[in-house]
């Protein structure tokens, strides 16, 4: 029982992880990929959080009657690694409006059809 | 408590998650994507990473899910369904997901204080910061003094991702342009919309302010470059969605919006060469005052507003690049 309630966040995360795995491998559509990919992302960021985080302690901001913090470096990763994730992307969903311009389908069969077709 | 709270937002969100993976809607899977990341927010906050929190609300409720619906705007709103499930696809993901659980039982238990995260740099970063840095906020002292070098990369990614945006959409801008002023300027524009546009002209200066005051009172509170140049971005963004993408561009001109992306980025540089001339290391702001808490105040400032300056541009011009390109 205290294991499920100890290890709970960490299933969480690897059930998140899994479901944008699945979205990304098994979706033929391009943004669909996409958004599988930033699930699997926020699993990740769900993740070391999760590690951050001491039993009773604040948030890592000093203030008076408070002495136990929560670890701020796992914030810091993951605060950056979120804006740089929406960066990447708007790069790749940039490449999918190029490819629905190009080809004029963003579906992975009708592209693998219209390669194979010369 | 907390694991009641805690619980059930995860609960929350792996329904979401699979929401998403069923539906083929994918204007409403985007905006599910919107609900995901909201509950993500409210999750970090629960987990008392509040910065993270802030950052996550207005990333991934905001800009990305504008992205993502501008995207769709040029591209298509409907997956193609599938027959069944991809049962390979399945297997994979099932196979995997059964062996990182396995990993988890040799993890520290939740908010364990003995986890070994918590023994190496954490606990150093919490008790000399404080007199070190002379920041409240220890989240914004790491960020910007003790990984510096961190920030300093990461802000050049930003930069990189949003040149690689700007030469795959602005090509062709020059026709796109002319064509939509011979049609109808601004189709998108919600002119008609009037309570949207009363709100708005109510809300945008709200957001920029508190985008200020995320700014500067990131040293004492929860905030910062980052997360304030995330919500600059999205009251300009709120602005061109409700009044037109042209009448944005005349109020910044893209090439002022260019110019400050690298201008965000040349002053955290700078920061850093400035603390080498006066005699530190890069990066070293205490070599920049007399004072060394003083000077790591000045240097945590300045590229702070540099972080600021280019996240805010970037996301704006990745949104203008988007919304600029016409459906072909």
């Amino acid at each position: 029982m205290s294991d499920a309630l100890g290890l709970y966040n960490y299933w969480i995360a690897i059930f998140l992880m899994m479901v944008g795995f699945y979205n990304v491998i098994a979706s033929g559509n391009l943004v669909k990929k996409l958004i599988g990919l930033s699930i699997f992302q926020t699993s990740v960021f769900l993740l070391y959080i999760t590690m951050g985080k001491v039993k009773d302690g604040t948030a890592p901001i000093l203030g008076d009657g408070y002495d136990t913090f929560s670890n701020p470096l796992p914030h810091v990763l993951i605060l950056t690694a979120i804006v740089v994730g929406i960066a990447t992307t708007a790069v790749g969903l940039a490449l999918v409006v190029r490819i629905q311009e190009h080809f004029g389908t963003i579906e992975e069969d009708e592209l693998i059809a219209q390669e194979d077709s010369p | 408590m907390i694991h009641v709270v805690d619980m059930t937002l995860l609960a929350f969100l792996a329904l979401v998650a699979i929401a998403i993976t069923r539906m083929t809607n994918l204007f409403a899977t985007s905006v599910l994507t919107g609900v995901y990341s909201l509950l993500m927010a409210c999750i970090f906050t629960v987990l008392d990473a509040v910065d993270v929190a802030f950052t996550e609300a207005a990333v991934g409720a905001g800009i990305s899910t504008v992205l993502f619906l501008a995207t769709l705007s040029l591209t298509t709103q409907r997956e193609k369904p599938q027959r069944s499930p991809n049962w390979k696809a399945l297997c994979v993901a099932l196979l995997t997901g059964g062996a990182l659980v396995y990993g988890t039982f040799d993890m520290p238990h939740f908010g364990d204080p003995q986890a070994p995260v918590h023994q190496h740099v954490g606990p150093h970063y919490i008790g000399v910061s404080p007199t070190q840095i002379g920041v409240p906020n220890m989240v914004t002292s790491v960020l910007a003094s003790y990984r510096g070098y961190d920030t300093l990369g990461e802000t050049a990614v930003i930069f990189t991702a949003c040149m690689a945006v700007l030469l795959l959409l602005q090509h062709e801008k020059r026709r796109d342009e002319q064509s939509a002023v011979e049609e109808k300027p601004d189709k998108e524009a919600m002119e008609h919309a009037m309570i949207l546009r009363v709100q708005s002209k109510f809300f945008i200066p709200l957001i920029l302010l508190f985008g200020l005051y995320v700014q500067f009172h990131g040293d004492f509170g929860p905030g910062g470059g980052f997360q304030a140049g995330v919500i600059f971005a999205a009251g300009i963004i709120l602005y061109s969605l409700v009044n037109g993408l042209d009448k944005a561009r005349q109020i910044i001109p893209p090439n002022v919006l260019h110019g400050l992306v690298a201008f965000g980025l040349l002053l955290y540089a700078g920061t850093g060469l400035a603390s080498l001339f006066m005699d530190g290391n890069f990066l070293q702001y205490r070599a920049l005052a007399e004072e060394a808490t003083h000077g790591e105040h000045i240097g945590i400032l300045l590229i702070e507003l540099g972080v600021g300056v280019t996240v805010a541009t970037v996301m704006t011009s990745m949104f203008f690049s988007f919304s600029g390109r016409r459906r072909s």
